[in-house]
Formats: C-alpha cells, sequence, structure tokens
C-alpha cells in the first residue's frame, strides 16, 4: 500500500508539450507512471511519444480515466490550469510550478476545498509511491519500495534525506512535497493523516523548514493522533530573519517561523529532531525497534 | 519586495488614504526648504528599509527650517543597520491625541488577508504581540467574499469609539485592503494610525510590503524597486537567474535546492564553519549558471573556500561538472574547492572532475567537514 498513488493510478499532464511537461511526461512513463493524456490549449490530436494530447482537461477526461493531473505549465497560467482542472472534478491536482502569486493561491485553496478535491503544491517536485507510481520530478531510482512515509517543504533536501533512507535499507511507501511556498493545497497534518492510515506505512519522516507555522500545528498533531514513529529535520536553522531563503515561504518574518520555535515544537510532542539528514534513518531505527 | 515609508504613502495617497502633507528630499539644503514651506515644527525621517530607524537616531524634530537643514544634515550621515540613509522625509510635526495600529498581513494559517487592530499604536507591533497579544484584534478577511461591512465595523468599534473616528477608520480600512488585494501585497501597516486634531485619523508611517511572485502583473510596483534592499552580490546573481543572499561568514556555497542550500548552511555551522552565502543554482542544467555562481562568490575578498553541494534530480551532475571545469578554464581559482555529486549523470560527472585532478566527495557530512577543515 501507500498513500494517495499507487499502481493503478492514471495520470493526466497540464502542459505536456512544454519544455518541463514534456521532458516529465516522457520521465515519468519510464518510470512506470500510467500517463494516459495530456493537456494544452489548441494542440488537440497531436501526441507526445504514444500520448494523446487534448486542448481541454473535459475533452481529456471524456476519453481517459483520470485519478491524478501534474500541472506543468507557467506561473502566469497556473491558476487557470488548477481551476480547470477542478472544474473538470481530478481528485488530485499537483502543481509543480514556481512563483504562484499567494493571493492567487489563497483563491486557488477555497476553490479546490469547495469541489472536495485535493491540491499538493504548488512550487512541489510532486509525489511518489516507490515502484508504482510516480507523479513528479524527483529522480525514481534513489527511491526503494517499503514503509516509511516521507512529508517534505522541499525538493533536493527530500532526495538527500530518501538517498539516505534508501542506502540504509529503509524504503518509502511514498513521499509527498507538500511545497516551499507560504500557501499550499495540503500541509504536514493532511498527509500525516493519510500515512497513520495507511497500514503499510510503518514510520514517517518530516522534513520542515523556516517560515510560518506548520511544523508546530504537525507537531501538535503527532502527539494527540500518531501512533506510528516520526522523526523531523528543520532547514533553515542558520539563516538570518526577514531574508528569503529561496523559497517564497522560507522567511522568517514578525517574529514567528523560526528553527528554535519548530524544533522547541517537536522536541515537547516526543518527535526526534535531526541535526543533519544522514542522522535520520539511525533516529526512525531506533523508534521502530521500541514499537 | 520592500518600498519606502514615502513610497507606501504615495500609494496611500492614491487609494484615498488620509496622509499629512510632507515631502522627500535628499539633501539637507532641500530639507530646509521643505520646513519652510510647511512652516511650524517639522519632523524628519530617515527612509530606509528596515525597523528600529527611531532607536538609530533616523527620527528628529525641528523648529525651524535651520535646525532642520542641520538634523537633516545628522541623519543622512547614518548607516542603519548597514543601510545608508540617502533620504528623508520631511513632515508636519502633528499634535498626536492617541496613536492606534492598523495592519494588513496575508495570514498563512487562515489563507486570508488578516487584519489586525489596536489601541496600543505606536509601538513596536511585533514585540506587543508577544507581550500583550490581547491588545491586538483579528479579524481574518475571507478572499472569496472580501470585506463584510457589518463584522469590519463590529472589530473596529471595540478600538474607535466615536462614530467619527469608526467612520474614518473604516474607510481606511476598506481602501488599505483594495490596496492589498489590487496591487498583490503581503503586508501594509500604518503604525501610528494618529488621532490629531478635530478627531481626524491620518497614516503617519506606512510599511508596504509585495508579494514577488506576483510582481510579474504590476510593472508601476516594480518600478519602485529600490536596489539598497540588496547587496551587490544579491544584485548580480539575480540578473543570472540565482537565488542568493549574503551572509557575513567564510564559506562560499553553490547547491541546487532552496531546501538543500540551507540545510548544507546548516551543516556548516554545525561543523564550526560559517557560510558566507546562500545560493540556490535552481533546477536547470547550464553549465554556465555554475560559472556565474563561481565567478560572483570569488569575488567576494571574505570567501575562503567553496562548497559545491548537488544533488541531481533535473540538475545533471555532468552539467554541474562542466561548469565547473569552464569557471576553472576562465578564472583562476586561487580558494579551495570543495566538492560533492550525487544523482543523475553523477559518475560521468565525477570522472570529468577526477580527470583534471579534482577530488569529489559522495556524502554531505563528509564535503562539509573538509570545506570546514580548510577554510
Amino acid at each position: 500500500m501507500s498513500i494517495l498513488i499507487d499502481e493503478k493510478t492514471q495520470v493526466l499532464v497540464q502542459g505536456i508539450t512544454g519544455r518541463d511537461g514534456a521532458f516529465h511526461a516522457r520521465a515519468m512513463t519510464a518510470d512506470g507512471t500510467k500517463v494516459v493524456a495530456g493537456v494544452t490549449p489548441g494542440k488537440a490530436g497531436e501526441k507526445l511519444d504514444e500520448i494523446p494530447v487534448y486542448s481541454t482537461v473535459k475533452e481529456a477526461m471524456a476519453e481517459h480515466r483520470v485519478d491524478a493531473t501534474v500541472i506543468f505549465v507557467p506561473a502566469k497560467f497556473s491558476s487557470a490550469a488548477v481551476r480547470e482542472a477542478a472544474d473538470a472534478g481530478v481528485p488530485l491536482i499537483i502543481c509543480i510550478t514556481e512563483g504562484v502569486p499567494v493571493l492567487e493561491m489563497i483563491h486557488n485553496y477555497s476553490y479546490v476545498q469547495e469541489r472536495g478535491l485535493r491540491l499538493i503544491g504548488p512550487n512541489c517536485p510532486g509525489l511518489i509511491s516507490p515502484g508504482k507510481c510516480k507523479i513528479g520530478i524527483m529522480p525514481a531510482r534513489i527511491h526503494k519500495p517499503g514503509g516509511i512515509g516521507v512529508i517534505s517543504r522541499s525538493g533536493t533536501l527530500t532526495y538527500e534525506v530518501v538517498y539516505n533512507l534508501t542506502m540504509a535499507g529503509m524504503g518509502q511507501s511514498t513521499c509527498v512535497g507538500i511545497g516551499g511556498d507560504p500557501v499550499i493545497g495540503s500541509n504536514f497534518i493532511d498527509m500525516l493523516k493519510l500515512f497513520e492510515a495507511d497500514p503499510d506505512t510503518t514510520g514517517v519522516v518530516v522534513i520542515g523548514e523556516i517560515g510560518g507555522e506548520d511544523e508546530e500545528a504537525a507537531a501538535d498533531f503527532i502527539r494527540e493522533h500518531m501512533s506510528k514513529p516520526v522523526a523531523a529535520f528543520i532547514s533553515g536553522r542558520s539563516a538570518p530573519p526577514g531574508k528569503r531563503m529561496g523559497h517564497a515561504g522560507a522567511i522568517i518574518s514578525g517574529g514567528k517561523g523560526t528553527s528554535e520555535a519548530k524544533v522547541k515544537a517537536f522536541h515537547e510532542a516526543g518527535v526526534p529532531v535531526a541535526d543533519k539528514p544522514d542522522e535520520i534513518p539511525g533516529l526512525l531505527a531506533k523508534m521502530l525497534q521500541a514499537t | 519586495m520592500k518600498v519606502h515609508e514615502y513610497q507606501g504613502k504615495q500609494l496611500f495617497g492614491e487609494y484615498g488614504v488620509p496622509v499629512p502633507v510632507e515631502m522627500v528630499v535628499t539633501t539637507a539644503e532641500q530639507a530646509a526648504e521643505a520646513a519652510a514651506k510647511i512652516g511650524g515644527t517639522v519632523v524628519i525621517k530617515a527612509q530606509v528599509l528596515v525597523g528600529g530607524r527611531g532607536k538609530a537616531g533616523g527620527v528628529k524634530i525641528a523648529k525651524s527650517p535651520d535646525e532642520a537643514r542641520e538634523r537633516a544634515a545628522e541623519i543622512l550621515a547614518l548607516t542603519i543597520k548597514e543601510l545608508p540613509v540617502e533620504k528623508v522625509l520631511v513632515a508636519p510635526a502633528a499634535d498626536i491625541k492617541q496613536e492606534f495600529y492598523l495592519g494588513l498581513v496575508l495570514d498563512r494559517n487562515t489563507k486570508s488577508v488578516l487584519l489586525m487592530v489596536s489601541k496600543a499604536g505606536g509601538v513596536d507591533i511585533e514585540e506587543l504581540a508577544v507581550s500583550s497579544p490581547d491588545e491586538i484584534l483579528k479579524l481574518p478577511i475571507d478572499p472569496v467574499k472580501g470585506i463584510q461591512d457589518a463584522e469590519l465595523k463590529q472589530t473596529l468599534s471595540k478600538v474607535f469609539e466615536t462614530p467619527k473616528l469608526l467612520e474614518q477608520a473604516q474607510d481606511t480600512v476598506t481602501k488599505l485592503y483594495r490596496l492589498f488585494v489590487e496591487k498583490d501585497c503581503s503586508l501594509v501597516e500604518i503604525n501610528p494610525y494618529g488621532l490629531v486634531e478635530d478627531e481626524v485619523l491620518l497614516a503617519l508611517d506606512a510599511k508596504v510590503n509585495f508579494d514577488d511572485n506576483a510582481l510579474f502583473k504590476h510593472p508601476d510596483i516594480e518600478a519602485l524597486k529600490n536596489l539598497e534592499e540588496y547587496s551587490a552580490d544579491e544584485i548580480e546573481a539575480n540578473k543570472h537567474g540565482l537565488s542568493f543572499v549574503s551572509l557575513d561568514g567564510d564559506i562560499g556555497c553553490i547547491v541546487n535546492g532552496a531546501g538543500l542550500a540551507m540545510a548544507t548552511l546548516d551543516i556548516i555551522k554545525l561543523y564550526g564553519g560559517s557560510p558566507a552565502n546562500f545560493l540556490d543554482v535552481g533546477g536547470s542544467s547550464n553549465p554556465e549558471k555554475v560559472l556565474n555562481a563561481l565567478s560572483i562568490i570569488l569575488g567576494n575578498p571574505n570567501c575562503k573556500a567553496v562548497l559545491i553541494n548537488i544533488f541531481g534530480g533535473i540538475t545533471r551532475c555532468d552539467d554541474i561538472a562542466k561548469g565547473i571545469l569552464m569557471a576553472m578554464d576562465q578564472i583562476d581559482i586561487k580558494l579551495p574547492l570543495v566538492i560533492r555529486l550525487i544523482g543523475t549523470n553523477d559518475k560521468e560527472g565525477r570522472k570529468l572532475l577526477t580527470d583534471r585532478g579534482l577530488e569529489v566527495a559522495e556524502s554531505l557530512s563528509e564535503a562539509v567537514e573538509k570545506v570546514v577543515s580548510v577554510a
């Protein structure tokens, strides 16, 4: 088992004829994902290799069962793409695009919520259930099927953590990049709930960073509701306040979003926080043995 | 993106929010002329993009044009939190009877625009939020529905007790919200929102920040950008599409991905070192970017060693290696380079580098330990 996506998941790619969309549609297919269709306005009837292209999400869904869509369109058009997917009722919408205006995201968030759908991202690497399905841009080969769930606000830092888990023989059930923006479709708690309910997930890694208070909320949730062991890592411990560290959401402002507050919240919830990514497998193994 | 107080007040003016009649000047002589035009006692305020200017001596009262000249000269000679003061605002010294606080902020938790109001204006609002959080009233504004007048009135009436004040505050908040939404702000703040003669409320300060992601929609706002907010290296890096933040240490860093870049800095500190910068080369596989990144970092006189940490996903390690070799051919690199390459095409990348006599680490801890020992 895994969360959100598995070997049966049928995937649509919005922006499939663009540079990034085409590259990753091919990479996902090569990694075993069922990419059943793509969308680029005005390009109906074309094909990317064997994948049929449609002008709208609705047209694609008239021909295919679509379980999830992944958005690779530029920031200027990505809100429209999210809404189009929501209007068509795609249950899982993943927005990879970086640079979506935050006020637009607030609107997109309620738009998707009102329709009872799920949005992941924006500004995220996507998600992968190793050996089953990959929807996103991560290198599949560093992953390995197994029982660890990974939730992260980052991209390459997640690869670093996954790589260390795989090297230590700890495979992953699903790894989800929730995105580095201030307002995102799904947060740590949304994913923790799913991992807690997934019978094949044995433990979870939470990779947070400075900015906002999602980690603190996650810590409270873990203390109250998680029976499975959770280990954490927080990046940005050396970041100066008021400076945006790459991610739009990675900024300490108004005295909020410091790494100290996050580490403290996790410690108080009994969640060990690694100082380096290569300490995570050890921390998890220790907790898994104790259970 | 941040703008100066005077720029914020100009925006307030455009949206009909009452602001004092005031002038922004760049020399002491101009300050004296402005004081003469305004008449009476004036206040002279440094225009810098950081808080705490009052404590740093950046706000002074002058009773005559001559005094304004002297005070302005003093302020223009200041450097506040490393930012030299280049402009001052000359404003009438209002007889302030009471100071309120009004703020709109993009709130990540409630996914709304959060209105904050307080009777205790004029003080550091961040400190107030910690010391007496009950003094700040909050009202989340639903982004889809917009301001609900009855709700807004109810919240504001707890702070503004006479009908006349309440009416002005409600009008101001409505206008500020329009500014916030139309210009994609992340923060709009009036502190103090001052009660001056005849029950009149005025915006006596202005703090306006914008969402960087939305600047592409607002060329008028982008034109307000103040380059002094950024270091020379940050501006140069920005031109080349690199995400860069100057820091005060001596280990230059080139990393792909913001999260990994932050973590790399943290681990350098953990091993007793001190990073000179944050740099995310981004996800593309462009050797030019590595060359640009290296030349910016090597131009920093404080830098004693460089760590390149790449976890290839979309980024290909062989492209990074090509960029490093390109830099070695074009720049005389005298500082030790510590390189860690892993992920997509790492074998090819490592071979390119080891063929040229460079050492390449596989583990991040090992690479950091090494760069700290040579810096």
